[in-house]
């Protein structure tokens, strides 16, 4: 967790979050009618930072399952970010690797948490910018509800009602010491 | 609860650093004057955005909204082409604001003082000044009557820390690392900015410099930064280039010297041109020029021209360390 975080309650643990990439996964290979011959037409992209490893374990799952290469990409949408000057915090500009031709492709977009909407806004102003994809789907673990944009996730592991001032947090083993969903209050610091 | 080093799902991506937002803020410094109180931190933060940007400058649409809304001025008291068009590629790639300023034809012909000028600017609500003086400190000085961000383009012989910082981006980019690394500067010290913030950064990232040049070119007080031990200075070429990884040839700058520090040009080519036995000789040294190139005198030509002068590199990296720099300083910029 961050500093000043207050634990109201663990939303998922490790096998629940396992147990619904795993739903996610079947979904996407439904819904696109995924096969080896669409490798070429549909991509998924993970959104820095946890949405990369959500996306990147995914892909994984379809692999292991189906048996199809489907190309991982890696988006950071901060530079395209309406608040970052309001922001109390400097964020930090992190890579974006996108190693395929995203023009004509079934793109899905993977996050950890679906909040304003506003980072999803800003992941979609780079991907336009990048290319055009002829479709882009939207892959979020957790909806906290609370939009400030006309936004919605095509895909969604769970929905979470939450208060303003709280947070969501997503964390991975990949990058954390921990793995599930929690939620959290932030008693000493205003919510952006 | 889930082994990650067993588990085949958990396998790290080789691509993303394992940093958490805990560990990351941003600079330090409310302004850029010079790199002489940088940190490593802070510096590797630069270097490490300007990354990103640059891969942003080899997209079809070389243009990020990052810094619309955001004012900057180009204010320029001495001449200056491509300082003045890296900065001004930069922030209209960030989709800033720009206004130029340069001194000839405006009030600053008709005796305008630097304050005041400064201040006009400051009323017509600018967010960030680039500015480059002939007079050390300026930029300090501006940084005292006006609320912006200032940002130094070079300020006499005091310092140019953009120009160092789109050096060391292409000395880590051509090794992977800075530490460690032997640097020669080569050249008329005295009267060079660019030497200066390249000594400052260099050392800060745990490079050893080598400073070379005619001896009434090199400064008189840089025995005080050698007591560290990692600057060296010679006034032999030769010396310079021995195990040298990197040699960074300053511009002879005829207008800011005045008077003959040293014989003729013939003589500097010579003693300190770096030529192409000097390549042959040493198979893996790099060259670097700040620019513009007085071809013959502080390069032969044929090694301006050679793939190991990665002079048109530096000028690529400008634009991201420029635009990297902006990004960063410019959160801080805006005044509710």
């Amino acid at each position: 967790m961050e500093p000043n975080d207050v634990i109201k309650a663990q939303l998922m643990d490790a096998h629940d979050l396992e147990r619904t990439l795993n739903r996610m996964a079947r979904q996407i290979v439904e819904k696109f009618d995924l096969d080896a011959s669409k490798a070429s037409s549909f991509a998924l992209i993970g959104m820095q930072t946890r949405g990369v490893f959500l996306a990147s374990r995914i892909r994984k799952i379809i692999q292991e399952v189906d048996g199809i290469d489907i190309p991982l990409g890696i988006l950071d949408a901060t530079m395209y970010r309406d608040d970052f000057r309001m922001r109390l915090k400097q964020p930090v500009v992190r890579e974006t690797k996108i190693d395929f031709d995203i023009d004509g492709r079934d793109i899905v977009l993977v996050d950890d948490v679906l909040f304003t909407g506003r980072t999803t806004r800003a992941g979609l102003d780079a991907l336009t910018d990048i290319g055009r994809p002829s479709s882009v789907h939207f892959l979020v673990m957790i909806d906290r509800g609370l939009r400030e944009l006309p936004i919605k996730a095509d895909f969604v592991g769970r929905r979470v009602p939450t208060l303003p001032g709280e947070e969501v947090r997503v964390r991975v083993l990949e990058l954390d010491d921990k793995e599930g969903v929690w939620l959290v209050g932030r008693p000493s610091s205003p919510t952006i | 609860m889930l082994d990650a080093h067993h588990h085949p799902q958990f396998e790290r991506l080789v691509y993303v650093e394992p940093t958490t937002e805990q560990t990351i803020t941003g600079l330090d410094h409310r302004h850029l004057l010079g790199l002489s109180d940088f940190s490593a931190r802070e510096l590797n933060l630069i270097l490490e955005t300007a990354r990103r940007f640059r891969d942003v400058l080899d997209r079809p649409i070389r243009r990020v909204p990052t810094l619309r809304g955001i004012t900057v001025v180009n204010l320029f008291f001495e001449s200056s082409t491509r300082t003045r068009i890296s900065f001004e590629l930069a922030e209209k790639r960030l989709s800033a604001d720009t206004v130029n300023f340069s001194a000839s034809g405006s009030s600053v012909s008709k005796g305008e003082s630097l304050k005041d000028t400064a201040q006009n600017i400051e009323a017509m609500k600018i967010d960030m000044v680039v500015v480059r003086h002939q007079s050390p400190g300026a930029p300090h000085f501006l940084t005292q009557c006006v609320d912006a961000v200032i940002i130094n383009a070079g300020d006499g012989a005091h310092e140019h820390p953009t120009q160092a910082l789109l050096d060391m981006l292409t000395i880590s980019d051509q090794f992977g690392k800075i530490e460690g690394l032997n640097v020669s500067i080569i050249g008329d010290i005295l009267h060079s900015r660019v030497a200066r913030s390249n000594i400052h950064g260099l050392l800060t990232m745990g490079a050893n410099v080598t400073i070379c040049g005619p001896k009434p070119l090199l400064p008189v007080h840089l025995d005080k930064i050698t007591s560290n031990g990692q600057l060296r200075i010679t006034n032999r070429l030769d010396e310079a280039l021995e195990g040298c990884d990197v040699a960074m040839a300053l511009r002879i700058q005829m207008e800011r010297q005045g008077r003959n520090l040293f014989p003729s040009i013939r003589e500097y080519h010579d003693q300190f041109g770096i030529q192409m036995h000097h390549l042959d000789s040493h198979k893996d040294l790099i060259v670097m020029h700040p620019g513009p190139v007085n071809r013959g005198v502080e390069l032969a030509s044929e090694v301006v021209d050679h793939e190991r002068a990665l002079i048109l590199n530096q000028v690529t990296n400008g634009v991201a360390v420029r635009m990297s720099v902006l990004f960063l300083l410019s959160g801080q910029s805006v005044t509710e």
